[in-house]
């Protein structure tokens, strides 16, 4: 998931407009920007919403740093085309968040400033070609979870923005899956990348779903809003179900000697991931927070000049069009 | 002929492959969103255009050697590029005016293709004059945009272009391979595209209140080969590196 332990805000208006606010969500009807909603619901949403936009920025830095190493000009295509619909995510959902009365500016701030977080899976290096695999497929697969009910969410802009970008996201998980494949297949050396980077990437991405949450308050609000469809432990549940049975069809092993499929549950048992080092990523200390930050922080930086410059040439243009009437 | 066709297919192939390369250098750091994408939109079509070009190289040559194989497999000294496009990126406006001079003199000679005697290199050339137009449409407004744009802009884009200008020369230069390919109706004489590069620079340029520099001085060994400049050696070292450490495998 993009979007992690986001804290919902709990709301003090009137009582019967929140009613009727909820008996609109009940009834599965959406909610426009210029209706009225709660606060919470609102602060909820941008939170969630900028989280999630930030991730599809952020998360560009990763696959990025393969682009100019692909192995093939049509593998290089292939990804360059992902991590540009992944800038094309941050950038609806953005404006997503914009409809709800934050400004662009403001979110990208606070992402830089280290306020607003992004996904946790983005701090972890990629090391091996068979890494742009295994992202596609365990990365892309997890956000696919999350994205896929939340096109039902009740807020209508972000609903839509999520239509557009699950189809995107299982293109780029059969992407992924396709160069595991090839790897998996591929000689000695190929194998070994393809397994390490299962090795490094199965619990960083269990861990996207958040821990679990099935006596939180906040997922409780958020998911009577429809804006949490799923408890986070659903989510990951699902999502091992539909992995195991890939890892294996590709002759790779999950690095989890505990996963076994249940006959009784009809589910897979599994391990959970060390949430120590889950809260450590979130607190800055996982392997590329730094980087990552730093990359986003320079980009912006190195950009103020662009901006402005284009920015000042707009309004010269715009005055002497004025002029000119 | 084969010989010169397949040298003239590598300098158009590898001229996008070089200068594609660079432009997806910015991917995830440009200065906004929207720049970020404009970048790797123009990336996937010169990675397009190499697949095109090299592709119909591999073809010529008839050694067995395809788009990846001339990509990957190649060393500096049998790249064919013009020095132009290798050139680092350096800020934004360093990048945005080097394709703005590739750009002007790319859609002349790509125009000038589509009414080549060889039939592949004419369906090439429509294919990606449509591209290009749009590339030099994007260039041409952002070099005007920050050329007029703050003091700072129109410094860094004045600077930009003293330290690219030298480099723009080579790309109307012509050796025994443009001649013989000039002769079979393939492809123009290089020089006969300067009269519309420089109107179209007089007007851009105007427009982007950035000044032309007077001495018209052109480094070469590009396009020939003969001598790269240092950054070269060190972009194929990385988009090489793959194929290269694993050379047994396929992907
Ligand atoms: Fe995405
Ligand atoms: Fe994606």
């Amino acid at each position: 998931m993009y979007a992690q332990m986001i804290k919902s805000e709990a709301s003090q208006e009137d009582p019967e407009a929140l009613k009727a606010f909820q008996d609109r969500i009940d009834a599965g009807s959406k909610i426009e920007p210029k209706d009225w909603m709660p606060e919470g619901y609102r602060k909820t949403l941008i939170r969630q919403i900028g989280q999630h936009a930030h991730s599809e920025i952020v998360g560009q830095l990763p696959e990025g740093n393969w682009i100019s190493r692909a192995p093939t000009l049509e593998r290089k295509a292939i990804l360059l085309a992902k991590v540009q619909d992944e800038a094309g995510h941050g950038l609806y959902l953005y404006c997503a968040a914009e409809t709800l009365g934050v400004s662009r500016d403001q979110l990208t701030r606070d992402l830089l400033s280290g306020k607003m977080k992004y996904s946790s899976i983005f701090n972890y290096p990629t090391l091996t070609w068979a890494d742009m695999g295994a992202v596609g497929w365990l990365v892309d697969g997890a956000a696919i979870m999350n994205q896929v009910p939340l096109q039902r969410t009740s807020y209508g802009p972000y609903a839509r923005a999520m239509v557009r970008i699950c189809k995107e996201e299982s293109f780029h998980q059969r992407q992924g899956f396709d160069i595991m494949m090839k790897m998996a297949n591929g000689t000695d050396a190929q194998r070994r990348m393809a397994q390490d980077a299962l090795n490094r990437f199965w619990y960083p991405s269990l861990m996207m779903f958040g821990p679990s949450d099935k006596e939180s308050v906040h997922s409780e609000q958020s998911m009577a809003w429809k804006i949490k469809m799923n408890t986070n432990d659903e989510l990951r549940q699902k999502f091992v179900d539909q992995t195991a049975p890939q890892a294996e069809y590709l002759g790779l092993t999950v690095p989890d000697e505990h996963l076994k499929f249940n006959e009784e549950s009809g589910h897979y048992d599994f391990s959970e991931p060390d949430w120590d080092e889950f809260f450590q990523v979130l607190k800055g200390n996982g392997p590329c927070n730094t980087e990552r930050l730093a990359a986003r922080n320079k980009a912006w930086d190195d950009g103020r000049w662009v901006r402005e410059g284009l920015l000042a040439h707009a309004k010269k243009k715009r005055n002497a069009a004025i002029a000119a009437e | 002929m084969t010989k010169d066709l397949f040298e003239f297919c590598c300098r158009m192939g590898d001229n996008t492959l070089v200068l594609g390369q660079r432009v997806s250098e910015w991917c995830g750091v440009a200065p906004v969103i929207e720049e970020d994408i404009a970048l790797a939109n123009m990336g996937l079509d010169l990675i397009g255009q190499t697949q095109l070009w090299l592709g119909l190289a591999g073809e010529t040559e008839g050694q067995g050697r395809d788009a990846d194989r001339l990509a990957f497999h190649r060393d500096v000294w049998d790249f064919r590029n013009v020095l132009l496009v290798e050139q680092p990126n350096g800020d934004f406006g360093q990048t945005l005016m080097r394709q703005f001079l590739f750009d002007a003199w790319h859609l002349e000679m790509l125009k000038a293709l589509q009414s080549a005697s060889h039939d592949q290199i004419a369906a090439i050339a429509e294919k990606s004059t449509k591209e290009v137009t749009y590339h030099l449409e994007r260039s041409s407004d952002t070099v005007i945009g920050l050329g007029d744009g703050t003091e700072e802009s129109h410094a860094r884009m004045q600077a930009a272009l003293d330290l690219l200008w030298p480099y723009a020369g080579e790309m109307f230069t012509a050796d025994a391979v443009d001649k013989a390919i000039a002769e079979q109706g393939i492809a123009p004489d290089p020089a006969s595209l300067r009269p519309a590069y420089d109107a179209r620079l007089a007007e851009v340029l105007g427009e982007a209140t950035l000044v032309r520099p007077v001495d018209d001085f052109a480094h070469q060994g590009g396009k020939t080969g003969v001598r790269h400049t240092e950054h070269l050696g060190h972009m194929l070292s990385s988009m090489q590196f793959l194929q290269r450490a694993y050379p047994d495998a396929s992907w």
